[in-house]
């Protein structure tokens, strides 16, 4: 269990977790990169920006 | 009888299985006044399938006769025929889904006939009779006011178990109080709230900029219709309508004690209503904060979900994403470059702005599980709901 960077509720995480993995906080739905394992250190994922008319 | 369960209820959001076995096990009879519109069939179609309400009628002038599948179609085969109003036979709970000013004409018929009387209409929202006077076209049956109870459940639970009058919330003040409540809860804007002590009192007393643009689906203008509601010329449409003066402002200025300045949008849907309000708090604000809020406000609301920026194709809130449900779906973002805090809220305005809200605040009332009759989850994809 960690917490999520973006919104602060708690993330659970699996047991085999692996650096680069990306996961999603189930409370605000924002991708998460794991960063480090142990402990557990997740960062907010980079996301493909789209244009909506912009 | 319906009010003997009060005792049973539960006051508490964490837990919403919490209720005695007699309330679990209890079955209460209902009926259903102005049963053939759509917030009519919508409760016919939620009643129907709830475990602890047994069907008894359905009221429709027009209709009286016919079955109520004849009007709304997933409820074909159902033996259920419709009765005129005045046939109104004894029930433990009466749902009243008529037209603003037809309750508060009937109320005292309606306890006549049940214990329990939910009204979807705006007759007994409001607490006073000059507000009624300001907004509408006054009241006659004011004694009653002060006897309902408002139900939008996130901000008047601890008031609703054993109420006997319940006022089913508007859809657009609904899908605009949820997107607000937790900025005022957690004092990013204006102060103390009436919802906060579920008094619902106070003069809108906030100095607060607050815009409101809410688009709503065809459907919240009834089954009845008219020249505009026609599909050639409701389709395609981008129209505003009420521009100012919408008389929902009265609701959310009750709850949040401010003034919003409201508008609304008829667009090309059928259900939901789709809530955009944007604010300026006096004092800078971070996402986190934002966040607690909400989080604080709305994580063990069994009928709200936050969206708010996460991945995938639906970031924010919209209908869609809610058709069929009695969830509200809540959500921000915000804007660093002049600290605007824009909030969205949506919701179905056939279920969690009118028949499943009043659902919810019957299960509350009544001691039963919050969630039971309500925990269709909504389907993906949809097209335009």
């Amino acid at each position: 269990m960690t917490t999520c960077t973006a919104c602060g509720a708690d993330v659970s995480l699996h047991d085999d977790l692996e650096a680069g993995e990306i996961v999603d906080c189930t409370t605000c739905g924002v991708e998460l990169e794991v960063i480090e394992t142990a402990p557990p250190v997740l960062d907010r994922a980079p996301e493909l920006e789209e244009d909506w008319g912009e | 009888m319906a009010g003997g369960t009060s005792t049973a209820a539960t006051t508490d959001a964490d837990d919403t299985t919490a209720v005695t076995e007699t309330a679990a096990a209890k079955t209460v009879t209902a009926s259903v006044v102005g049963a053939s519109g759509f917030a009519g069939g919508e409760l016919l179609r939620l009643l129907a399938g709830h475990p602890h309400f047994d069907l008894q009628q359905a009221t429709s002038r027009q209709h009286a006769g016919k079955s109520i599948g004849s009007t709304h179609p997933p409820l074909r085969g159902t033996e259920l025929r419709y009765t005129e109003p005045t046939a109104l036979e004894s029930v433990d709970v009466l749902f009243a889904a008529t037209p603003h000013g037809v309750s508060m004409g009937r109320i005292d018929e309606f306890f006549d006939a049940a214990d329990t009387v939910v009204d979807l209409s705006a007759d007994f929202r409001l607490d006073t009779a000059a507000q009624y006077d300001e907004w509408y076209d006054g009241h006659d049956a004011p004694a009653y006011l002060e006897r309902a109870e408002y139900a939008l459940p996130e901000l008047n639970r601890e008031n609703l178990p054993g109420a006997d009058l319940i006022a089913s919330g508007g859809c657009n003040a609904t899908a605009t109080i949820l997107g607000l409540y937790p900025l005022f809860e957690h004092g990013i804007l204006g102060g103390e709230t009436g919802a906060t002590d579920g008094d619902g009192a106070g003069e809108p007393g906030g100095d607060e900029q607050i815009v409101v643009d809410v688009k709503v689906g065809s459907s919240e203008g009834g089954a009845g219709g008219g020249a505009a509601s026609s599909h050639a010329e409701r389709s395609g449409v981008v129209r505003p309508y009420a521009p100012t003066g919408h008389r929902h402002e009265a609701e959310i200025e009750q709850w949040l004690d401010t003034s919003v300045a409201f508008t609304c949008h008829a667009v090309d849907m059928v259900r939901g209503a789709s809530a955009t309000s944007h604010v300026f708090p006096d004092a800078p604000v971070s996402e986190g904060d934002l966040w607690t809020a909400y989080r604080e406000c709305y994580e063990d609301e069994p009928f709200v979900r936050l969206a708010a920026g996460g991945s995938g194709v639906y970031r924010y809130p919209e209908p869609k994403a809610v058709a069929g449900t009695n969830v509200a779906e809540v959500g921000f973002e915000l804007d660093p470059s002049n600290g605007r805090v824009v909030v969205f809220s949506a919701i179905d305005n056939v279920m969690k702005g009118s028949a499943g809200q009043a659902v919810h605040a019957a299960n509350i009332a009544l001691g039963f599980a919050e969630t039971a009759g309500l925990d269709f989850a909504g389907l993906h994809p949809v097209g335009s709901p």
